[in-house]
């Protein structure tokens, strides 16, 4: 444990010197304030006291977001030769990995901190469904949980940054709206499975205020299972 | 702590780089590796730091097998890995307490111990610098000091002197002969005289074979076998010298040493040296031996023995 959180402060400490991580905050509240508040189906337009906008909103500047943050993560060790010096030293692969996950979540988390002023708000411009706004809440974790899984690991599969971020965004795709749109054109059991494949029937769910373990297990398994696929694609360094 | 290699191999596809190779290196050892390009000198080195895993055959380091607890191998190496891999954006504590940390030295030791690699490399004047200000002399120390923050019993460098100008590299040798006499030190290079200068022992190998194991002087006399001296006899003609040279009974050739008309070269018969019968010839004789040198095999030409076929 101890060791995962030592490789999750420098990684911190790394989104912090390189001003990656002010650009993603600047960018990520003011993508998302624009949203919510001036622009388009706003909370004004709206007419309710809700963050829905926000939140579906978020919903997409995360999925573009995140991979941006995970792709250099293991591309960049592998290309410069410092995974040799880490995984030499007494780390396993997975305490790597995790500790990057754990990083990346963090400054997610982060960020999303910075955008309660925006339920502060809204809680005083009239009666908000708190249960729904810290589902939402819980849902946009979970969420990012899930792309920075898969960030993590094509980040694990190239020493290229740009492939990692592009296989990156073509897989969340699939999640993020694709198997929505098969699930539409099924019917039967195949359109089931679509939509149970979807992250976005989860997430609405969630952001509707319905925490239901059906959902918990589709976010904590899809996220179990990019964690250990890098675990897996870091260990082919073995085979070569 | 002692490592003990027994029956190695790694395959890498079909290609075989590491071919059943089986050798000890005691504590208080230094061990030069030595090896072409492609020997497999890298490979066996990330086998022992647990970085790739093992084909056939075990590592054990302390009387632990890689197999069963390689977090407790890797906690007591210190590695410096071939090209120097550092985080080039991290300024130099701060990455020495990174490594400190992770290799489990507690809190209240590492400022300690940071002092002291600062010091110990000669890394002072550039401590608060970024990684990637630095020269690359100063790099390689900066991966020296975290190969070693956590005082570990083995440590493993993987060509440690590349890089660094002449006097940095006595520094480095004299810094790691004095590490080497407490600990296990195994280090690969391609520089000939400094294995001489550092290594109680030398090992080569070459197409993942060991093809070579002993002293500098004992692989010296293997590959030598017939002892060759050079000789300058003045006060004689050197058509005479040179025949009365090959009659000694224990010279087995005699050469003109170049155009040098009164230098010999004289290789000696197996087993026997010519130099008494030569000085004995020219007392004999009345003629004045000015010269009278052993030639000893280069390290290069043992190495290039055994590596080229």
């Amino acid at each position: 444990m101890n060791t995962i959180w030592i490789i999750t402060q420098r990684e911190l400490q790394t989104f912090f010197d390189s001003l990656i991580a002010y650009i993603l905050l600047v960018a990520f509240l003011g993508f998302s304030g624009f949203f919510t508040w001036l622009y388009g189906s706003d909370v004004f337009f709206v007419g309710q006291a809700s963050l829905q906008s926000f939140f579906s909103i978020a919903y997409w500047t995360l999925f573009f977001f995140i991979p941006a943050l995970t792709m250099r993560m293991l591309a960049e060790e592998k290309r410069a030769g410092t995974i040799e010096l880490l995984l030499t030293k007494a780390v396993t692969d997975r305490q790597l990995v995790i500790g990057k996950f754990l990083a990346c979540l963090l400054l997610i988390a982060i960020a999303l901190l910075f955008t309660l002023p925006y339920y502060f708000t809204v809680a005083s411009l009239g009666k908000v469904d708190h249960g729904a706004v810290w589902c939402g809440y819980l849902g946009l974790i979970l969420m990012s949980a899930v792309y920075i899984s898969i960030g993590v690991f094509t980040s694990s599969t190239t020493n290229n940054q740009i492939v990692a971020f592009l296989s990156a965004l073509f897989i969340g795709l699939f999640f993020h709206i694709i198997f929505d749109v098969l699930a539409g054109s099924f019917t039967g059991t195949m359109g089931e499975v679509f939509s149970t494949l979807s992250l976005s029937t989860h997430y609405e769910s969630l952001t509707r205020g319905v925490i239901d373990t059906k959902d918990l297990i589709y976010f904590f398994s899809i996220i179990t299972l990019g964690i250990v696929l890098s675990e897996v694609s870091l260990s082919k360094r073995n085979l070569v | 702590m002692d490592i003990q290699i027994e029956g190695l191999s790694k395959w890498y596809g079909p290609q075989k780089a590491v071919d059943d190779i089986s050798f000890s290196v005691k504590t208080g050892e230094i061990l030069g590796f030595l090896g072409p390009n492609g020997a497999g000198k890298t490979t066996t080195m990330k086998m022992i730091t647990n970085y790739i895993a093992i084909g056939e055959g075990d590592i054990t380091v302390g009387g632990t097998s890689v197999k069963n607890d390689p977090e407790f191998i890797k906690s007591h190496i210190g590695y410096l890995p071939e090209n120097n891999p550092l985080y080039l954006d991290m300024p130099v504590i701060d990455y020495l307490e990174f490594c400190a940390l992770l290799q489990g030295v507690s809190k209240t030791q590492v400022d300690e111990r940071i002092r002291e690699m600062v010091r110990k490399c000669g890394l002072d004047a550039e401590k608060h610098k970024k990684i990637g200000e630095l020269s690359k002399g100063y790099r390689q120390r900066v991966g020296l000091a975290q190969a070693m923050i956590h005082d570990p019993e083995i440590l493993i460098l993987d060509e440690p002197t590349t890089g660094l100008d002449p006097n940095q590299i006595v520094e480095i040798r004299k810094l790691i002969r004095e590490i080497g006499q407490a600990k296990t030190v195994i280090l690969s290079t391609h520089i000939l005289p400094e294995v001489e200068a550092t290594c109680d022992r030398i090992l080569i190998i070459n197409k993942g074979k060991i093809v070579a194991d002993g002293t500098a002087s004992t692989l010296r006399k293997q590959a030598q076998g017939q002892e060759i001296v050079r000789a300058k006899i003045e006060d004689t003609s050197a058509d005479k010298a040179l025949e009365a040279l090959k009659q000694l009974p224990s010279v087995e050739q005699a050469t003109y040493l170049n155009s040098h008309q009164d230098q010999f070269e004289i290789q000696g018969k197996p087993e026997v040296s010519p130099a008494r019968d030569i000085f004995k010839l020219c007392v004999e004789k009345g003629w004045v031996l000015t010269e009278l040198t052993p030639v000893e095999t280069k390290l290069e030409d043992i190495f290039r023995d055994l590596t080229i076929n």
